[in-house]
């Protein structure tokens, strides 16, 4: 009864080519002479940094700006996306006069190491194989994903950022950011995150891995070669991660018990209710544009994610001296990533000397606050930019492209 | 009580005079007592403009805690480095000596535990400057012996049982309570009702008497 529609496997060839051959998209290539060196201990070489800029670099090259992006994100933040010809994810926060104004600064959206929008990943070709890697690309980490765009820096000409800034897997990697490469980055703006994914956050991350690997037609992960794929179980892992993105409060608000398109139930499992419709489309409308071992690895990538592991189990020593001024943001229903995490960070932050400002925004969006329209959040980071902008002598007339 | 405890640092609703484009006299006071380029955080920072006054006439790096999630997400819009957080829990997770002066701007009788608060910010600053209103001000003294009620005045307007101020003291029992925990009394300066300067070699009894408010600038005994 369930009407996830399975039509058509010309997708299969669909996604290679985006993953070696993205729509729309800068591509920096790293050759034999500039590996990735892994957190897994093995180098990745050669791959690939798919990349969308906006806005102009200025003389001084002072104004970049690089916004990371969230798991299931990519970089088209303030673009129309080439394959769902909807507006880029983050179009609420950057853009000419957004509160991350390309009219003023250089905007860099990289795809992440392991995605599948252009940047090497497993739906990439295998240089050795010359077919897509699948199972056979090597696991990778937040860490590896923030040294692939310090790569991408070089490879620009981009010594120092002006911020980073990012929400959910976004903020992780600001945070990593921060802590990796402190001189670097003059402002930083996690978003909705953590420092390190909690037990219930794997669980769920758990449980969408395996609704994928349950799908027959994943074919332990060689659903490329194969020429099939895992739709209903990527469906499946999406709708249940959607569940976590919004609150109660929100799905009450948006759905409540409301029917979809009938008067009364039809006492079957068909989506009686608006609220599973919803889910459902949100699965389908995923699995067009996403690839399910991407999935597992990006997944994986945030359950692996604990900064204080890396300092002795103290989050403040990862920022001891950290000249980077922070402005940490959370949401009152996100309970993907409670405030109580942004807490964490912002006690470390103190602790270690660091110049941050804190604020919890009233919302009852959920976690996926952070890609709506939150005009406090917006005046924020407005706020946050301008302030560091003038500390870093940043003309806004002057930058204008 | 979080808004309320925001308005009073603010001073909205308690009557200190502010002339249009310039700053409270209380917060000018406190201004005063801070080095030029210092490395401040101000506790019960409001709506951050004791911060920005200093940030911008002062030079300092400034810092804010702020209860309300109004008053800190205002603070932030302005560029400020404000976090939300309570006096009473949070200064706890601050090192020691990370800040040349901590300050708490009409805000230690809000506390629940002054003392502790002002410890902790001599632990975490090398000086705190504590600003107060007087509850020995002769007209606070006068309401409660002669009309019998609770006081009601322009600084302190609010009544009993709506009121965020639930440690009210008198200039001598702050200067007690510094010389009970070992502070060093750098700076004082009293603040009639008209927000003028009570005369420095006044007597102390002079002070408690008609100071509506005392600033504190104080220092670790050595």
């Amino acid at each position: 009864m369930v009407e996830v529609s399975l039509s058509g496997r010309t997708e299969t060839v669909a996604a290679i080519r985006d993953a070696d051959h993205p729509r729309d998209s800068l591509i920096a290539r790293f050759g034999a002479d500039k590996p990735l060196k892994l957190d897994a201990g093995v180098s990745l070489s050669p791959f690939q940094i798919a990349y969308k800029t906006y806005g102009t670099l200025n003389a001084e090259r002072s104004n970049a700006v690089l916004v990371c992006h969230a798991l299931t994100g990519d970089q088209h933040a303030a673009s129309i996306h080439p394959v769902t010809g909807k507006m880029g994810w983050w179009e609420t926060l950057v853009g000419p006069g957004k509160p991350i104004d390309t009219e003023r600064y250089f905007v860099i959206c990289p795809n992440v190491v392991g995605a599948c929008m252009g940047t090497t990943g497993p739906a990439s070709t295998n240089p050795k194989t010359g077919k897509p890697w699948g199972l056979d690309f090597p696991v990778v980490t937040i860490r590896d994903m923030v040294r692939a765009q310090a790569m991408l820096l070089d490879h620009l000409g981009i010594e120092s950022l002006f911020a980073v800034a990012g929400g959910s897997m976004g903020g992780m990697q600001v945070l990593q950011w921060a802590a990796s490469y402190p001189e670097r980055v003059f402002a930083a703006l996690p978003i909705a995150c953590s420092t390190r994914h909690s037990a219930q956050n794997i669980a769920f991350h758990e449980v969408g891995r395996q609704a994928v690997m349950a799908d027959p037609e994943w074919r332990q992960g060689r659903y490329l070669l194969e020429g099939t794929n895992p739709r209903r179980g990527l469906a499946v892992a999406r709708m249940g991660a959607h569940i976590t993105y919004l609150s109660d409060a929100a799905l009450h608000r948006k759905f409540g018990r409301k029917f979809q398109d009938r008067e009364n139930p039809t006492f079957s499992f068909d989506a009686d209710f608006e609220v599973e419709s919803y889910l459902r489309h949100q699965g389908i409308s995923f699995v067009e544009r996403f690839d399910a071992n991407s999935y597992l690895y990006l997944t994986r990538a945030m359950d692996y994610f604990d900064l204080a592991a890396d300092y002795d189990g103290v989050l403040a020593n990862g920022f001891k001296g950290a000249p980077t001024r922070f402005c940490v943001i959370s949401f009152t229903s996100d309970w993907l990533f409670p405030t109580s995490d942004s807490r964490a960070i912002v006690h470390a932050l103190n602790a270690a000397g660091a110049r941050v400002s804190f604020a919890e925004i009233v919302t009852d969006k959920g976690h996926d606050a952070f890609l709506l329209d939150e005009p406090e959040m917006f005046a924020i980071v407005r706020g946050f930019l301008d302030g560091a902008g003038a500390a870093r002598g940043l003309d806004a007339k002057a930058a204008a492209g | 009580m979080s808004t309320l405890a925001r308005e009073n640092a603010n001073g909205i609703g308690t009557g200190l005079s502010t002339a249009p484009g310039s700053a409270r006299v209380d917060l000018l006071v406190v201004a005063g007592m801070i080095a030029h380029g210092a490395k401040v955080l101000d506790v019960g920072c409001g709506d951050g403009e004791l911060l920005r006054l200093l940030t911008e006439t002062r030079g300092v790096d400034g810092r804010g805690i702020e209860l309300s999630r109004e008053g800190v997400n205002q603070c932030v819009a302005k560029g400020l480095a404000v976090i939300q957080g309570d006096a009473d829990t949070d200064l706890a997770d601050y090192p020691d000596d990370a800040f040349d002066y901590v300050i708490l701007s009409q805000t230690l009788q809000a506390t629940r535990q002054p003392r502790v608060v002002l410890e902790h910010m001599l632990r975490i600053g090398r000086h705190a400057v504590v600003s107060f209103p007087n509850f020995g001000h002769w007209q606070v003294r006068f309401q409660l012996l002669l009309a019998g009620h609770m006081p009601q005045t322009d600084i302190l307007p609010y009544s009993w049982y709506d009121t965020p101020n639930i440690h009210h003291c008198t200039i001598k029992d702050f200067r007690q309570l510094c010389t009970e925990i070992g502070v060093r009394m750098q700076k004082a300066v009293a603040l009639n009702a008209w927000g003028g300067p009570l005369r420095l070699n006044a007597p102390w009894w002079f002070w408690n008497l008609f100071g509506e408010q005392a600033v504190f600038l104080l220092g670790r005994k050595n």
